[in-house]
């Protein structure tokens, strides 16, 4: 085995290992941050898997993306409302964790089999390696296009829904109770003190 | 020193083949040769980093003395010059605390998750046609990806510090981290569109021809502030020091941080300092280019340009040209935190998305525009 393959395999292992063990402790561990943290450290390892494929452009765009804005903005989330406080014990929580335990193990024993039994080797592409930025872009502005678009029209609505829930200072009434809204706290509707005269 | 571009004129100094060479007449597998080979630009570049730190805080002392009508360091050496070696020093023999409600192991890793990816990104910093350690496809995007890993170890400082000053300064830092990173990323976007590639090399050849007059400058020049501006912020540097603003925040997320550990703090932002001086040098300065053209320099002398000493000479020049450019704006950016005042978190917000983020879609879309109509001067 030679030194680049041997690398590769050790490096494969470790990005394989901290993935599994990473993903079991976001879903299973108490504390809420270290959930998060440790995602970001799942979000990394999958980079370095695609580094590993030589899709450079994907993990550098996974890092970017995921651990860059995602992550950071579930921490900011986490750590702008992080009160400490006991929650109140679920009934019969044993028998919620046990069911979820199967389904997640039946899951797995489905993936398993689809994973064994699947002939993986089929041949693909050749590799472009340095010039998958390139071919990414040309596919992204030809058959690709009508998805790319529809993805930026779905993030532009979600970014003026995140507006109007944030800033319902600048609508005149309230989408909900149809009160009039001002800069004051939204969840305390007030009685307007110019009710009478607009009437009027 | 890894890659070789066919392209050029010359293959130029290949240091990986005679050093390969050299150790394979030692008997060595080429293998072999190619993993001794490897960590040697990796321990040069971080040497150079630490160096430029070093120089960087001493820099740093002089000038704001200088700005402050004191005289600053003079003891340790002349004129002060091992000042930083005894700061680094001292940092080194401090107690290593770890405040006892404070959360042991985030609070480690806190700032290692904020020095290794600004190390990481000297990867792609050339210092000449081969003098970098991997010319890589995506080039800068890899440092714009490797920065956006930055507020996540800040944010785990501050959390872990269990300290109300520390989560503040954290959030802050990754707030203001996230805002300037936009504006940085479609400035950058626009030089890329003009060099039609991502690599830096290629950046920094599209730049060379006629000297100085071909330098990105004169054809970016807004890219050029709203890239300054942004690369300030980003290194938390005067006037947007806000996560660490004494009167609010007494020393933000660095507040329980103590010796070695405050150490990589600091080396963290100033190796970021020099990296962001080196990266404006490579995308709007003309990188290690001379401002006059090489060629017509080499041609003056008469020697053909792929002589042994002609090449060793360009070679130094670039070198001597990247680390020149990148000090003076390192010399600009120290001038400007000791004399312009902090601003305050809502301007800064306000800066960053009311502002630079429309001038930088603006620069974008005329670039595009000037590219489609004058393809010889902002490349076809």
């Amino acid at each position: 085995m030679s030194i680049a393959s041997s690398t590769q395999l050790i490096c494969f292992t470790v990005l394989s290992a901290v993935v599994a063990i990473g993903a079991l402790g976001v879903v299973l561990l108490p504390n809420i941050v270290y959930s998060a943290f440790l995602l970001g450290g799942v979000f990394l390892s999958v980079a370095g898997l695609y580094l590993l494929l030589n899709a450079s452009f994907v993990a550098a765009a996974q890092v970017l993306v995921y651990v860059g804005a995602v992550n950071v903005l579930i921490l900011f989330a986490i750590m702008l409302v992080n009160k400490k406080e006991d929650l109140s014990a679920i009934p019969g929580l044993g028998l919620r964790r046990l069911l979820s335990g199967g389904v997640c193990a039946g899951l797995f024993a489905l993936l398993l089999r689809v994973a064994f039994t699947t002939h993986w080797a089929t041949p693909g592409p050749e590799p472009v390696g340095e010039e998958a930025t390139l071919r990414i872009g040309e596919h992204l502005f030809s058959d690709y296009l009508l998805p790319f678009e529809l993805a930026s029209v779905l993030l532009l609505m979600a970014m003026i829904g995140a507006i109007v829930l944030a800033r319902r200072d600048v609508l005149a009434a309230d989408i909900a109770t149809g009160e009039p809204a001002d800069q004051g706290l939204i969840e305390k509707s007030r009685t307007p003190l110019l009710l009478e005269k607009t009437n009027a | 020193m890894v890659f070789a571009n066919p392209a050029v004129v010359s293959a130029g100094l290949d240091l990986e083949a005679s050093f390969t060479d050299l150790l394979q007449g030692l008997g060595l597998s080429p293998g072999a040769a190619h993993l001794l080979w490897l960590p040697l630009p990796m321990l040069l570049v971080l040497v150079a980093a630490v160096v430029g730190v070093l120089v960087n805080v001493w820099l740093e002392r002089k000038i704001s003395a200088a700005v402050q009508q004191r005289i600053g360091p003079e003891y340790a050496g002349a004129l002060g010059i091992l000042q930083p070696l005894a700061d680094g020093l001292k940092l080194l023999f401090k107690e290593d605390i770890i405040p006892a409600r404070a959360d042991g192991l985030l609070f480690t890793l806190g700032p290692v998750l904020v020095l290794v990816p600004v190390i990481l990104s000297w990867l792609v910093v050339p210092f000449g046609q081969n003098l970098l350690i991997s010319n890589v496809g995506v080039g800068i995007f890899l440092w714009i990806s490797l920065s956006s890993i930055q507020p996540i170890g800040l944010l785990m400082a501050g959390y872990a510090s269990n300290n109300k000053y520390s989560l503040l300064g954290g959030l802050r830092a990754a707030a203001q981290s996230i805002s300037y990173e936009i504006p940085l990323a479609l400035a950058v976007l626009a030089v890329v569109m003009m060099s039609n590639s991502l690599s830096t090399v290629d950046i920094v050849n599209q730049q060379t021809g006629a000297g100085i007059l071909s330098w990105n400058i004169w054809r970016q020049p807004v890219g050029f502030a709203i890239f300054w501006i942004c690369a300030l912020a980003e290194c938390e540097r005067l006037p947007f020091d806000l996560p660490e603003a004494e009167e609010e925040l007494v020393a933000g997320y660095q507040t329980e941080y103590a010796g070695m550990k405050f150490a990589l703090f600091y080396l963290g932002s100033y190796i970021n300092l020099v990296l962001s001086a080196l990266l404006v040098a490579v995308l709007y300065l003309g990188g290690w280019g001379f401002p006059l053209p090489v060629e017509w320099v080499v041609q003056l002398t008469g020697q053909p340009i792929d002589a042994p000493l002609v090449q060793v000479i360009t070679a130094t020049t670039g070198i001597v040209m990247t680390v020149l450019k990148a000090y003076l704006l390192v010399f600009f950016a120290i001038l400007l935190r000791w004399t312009v005042p902090r601003v305050r978190i809502d301007q800064l917000l306000d800066l960053g998305w009311k502002f630079l983020l429309p001038i930088a879609l603006v620069n974008l879309l005329v670039t595009a525009g000037l590219k489609l109509a004058f393809p010889a001067f902002f490349g076809g």
